[in-house]
């Protein structure tokens, strides 16, 4: 059995684990907040351009000369996947679960022959893959953020992607990040981003009232043409605000499992400390009454 | 007092500014263009340039706001305008612009270059 110093020891150590654990739940917590605030605030827009591009999809008939971006190359050859995990870790099975999603799509892929390309966003990811798939990774992007998401980094990773479209370098592109439902559950997330697919037209409404009233300027689909870039952008921000506050959220989580495994150890170590020294004192006693009795 | 109409200017990190104003003059990409209450449905796209608001009347300006294009939309709602970055004209330090203007140039960045100047006769007026 181990000695009572080395229980006693082992005790401090596990308490001063679950400081550290209870500390990063609150930490957290409060980030966690301030994601889904982050979040909220960018719903207007997202919401906006989304109403916009449902209106302009209703008139613009999707033929070949319409943008790239909507049509999409006429050939579903190579995919790539933009992959966004976070940038640290502790947070249970979050990055695991995002990875998992995006690791079974390039199989499935593979097993019907295309080829597939990898653009992670985010540390976390690019060590999961760097195993598997280290051939199919084409850039890597930091998510160097402090303490705010800024839309710039959306941004930069929309101009690289289309930079690979523009190149040809790809013909599909898929978008892998978890959504956010509540802090306890995140739902690993695929999400088509090229070939855009334009929301769900809620044409019928706004049909009945003035169908034809709205003017256009320059045209429909110079707009759409500038519109469908952004809308990348936006709906790649949208995707890492989601995994930003999914992140926190399992890590919360992750944390509060953690302190709570750390509180069982330290007492189960409590009552074997206890019954050692109980144990000694015991020993010690039945000694000192042997040796009385002895004289 | 005059009429006014419901004017929003979003961008994708949060809601700027939302609230009645008299006329709005915005900078579209044929051509700037004056919106008043009851304007008839639009939808255009932005250069970059200075968004002219004028809320208590049309006759006094109020703010100005630079904006790197984007998009805007008139309905019977109100205008909304969609900007991926926004700020006050007030904001903007010539000197800096300058510089940056410099920058661009030597690096050929033409999409630097046309922000650039659009902050810099921004600021002028």
């Amino acid at each position: 059995m181990a000695s009572l110093k080395a229980l006693k020891m082992r005790i401090t150590s596990v308490k001063s684990t679950q400081k550290i654990t209870k500390a990063m739940k609150m930490v957290a917590a409060a980030k966690l907040r301030r994601a889904q605030e982050a979040a909220e605030a960018a719903r207007p827009y997202s919401e906006r351009m989304a109403a916009v591009l449902a209106s302009l999809g209703s008139r613009v008939t999707v033929g070949p000369e319409s943008p790239r971006l909507l049509a999409g190359t006429g050939r579903d050859q190579v995919h790539l996947l933009v992959v966004i995990t976070s940038e640290r870790g502790l947070a249970g099975g979050f990055n695991t679960n995002i990875v998992r999603l995006a690791r079974r799509k390039a199989e499935a892929l593979a097993t019907e022959g295309k080829s597939v390309k990898l653009l992670l966003a985010g540390r976390k990811g690019r060590a999961a893959f760097a195993r598997t798939h280290r051939n199919a990774i084409i850039a890597n992007m930091d998510l160097t953020h402090g303490k705010k998401l800024a839309f710039a980094e959306a941004q930069a990773i929309a101009a690289e992607v289309m930079r690979l479209f523009d190149a040809g370098e790809f013909d599909v592109a898929h978008l892998f990040f978890s959504r956010f439902r509540s802090a306890l559950v995140q739902e690993p997330t695929e999400l088509q981003i090229i070939p855009a697919a334009l929301p769900a037209a809620v044409a019928e409404v706004t049909a009945g009232a003035v169908p034809a009233a709205i003017e256009y300027e320059p045209d429909e689909e110079a707009i759409l043409a500038e519109l469908l870039p952004r809308n990348l952008g936006v709906q790649i921000f949208r995707a890492m605000l989601e995994n930003q506050a999914g992140f926190f959220g399992a890590q919360m989580t992750a944390m509060d499992n953690a302190t709570r495994n750390a509180g069982d150890i330290i007492n189960r170590l409590t009552i074997t400390y206890n019954r050692t020294r109980q144990a000694a004192i015991t020993t010690e006693l039945i000694e000192i009454i042997a040796g009385a009795e002895a004289l | 007092m005059a009429d006014l109409f419901h004017f929003e200017l979003v961008s994708p990190e949060k809601l700027i500014s939302s609230g009645s104003v008299a006329m709005v003059v915005v900078p579209g990409t044929e051509g700037d263009f004056g919106v008043l209450p009851g304007h008839a449905p639009l939808m255009s796209t932005i250069r970059p340039g200075a968004i002219a608001i004028y809320e208590a009347d049309s006759n006094t300006l109020t703010r100005r706001i630079f904006v790197d294009g984007g998009f805007a939309e008139v309905s019977d709602k109100g205008l909304t305008i969609l900007a991926e970055s926004a700020m006050p004209v007030s904001d903007i330090d010539p000197a800096k612009v300058s510089v940056d203007l410099a920058a661009a140039r030597a690096a050929a960045d033409d999409t630097a270059i046309a922000r650039l100047e659009a902050m810099q006769a921004a600021t002028v007026n």
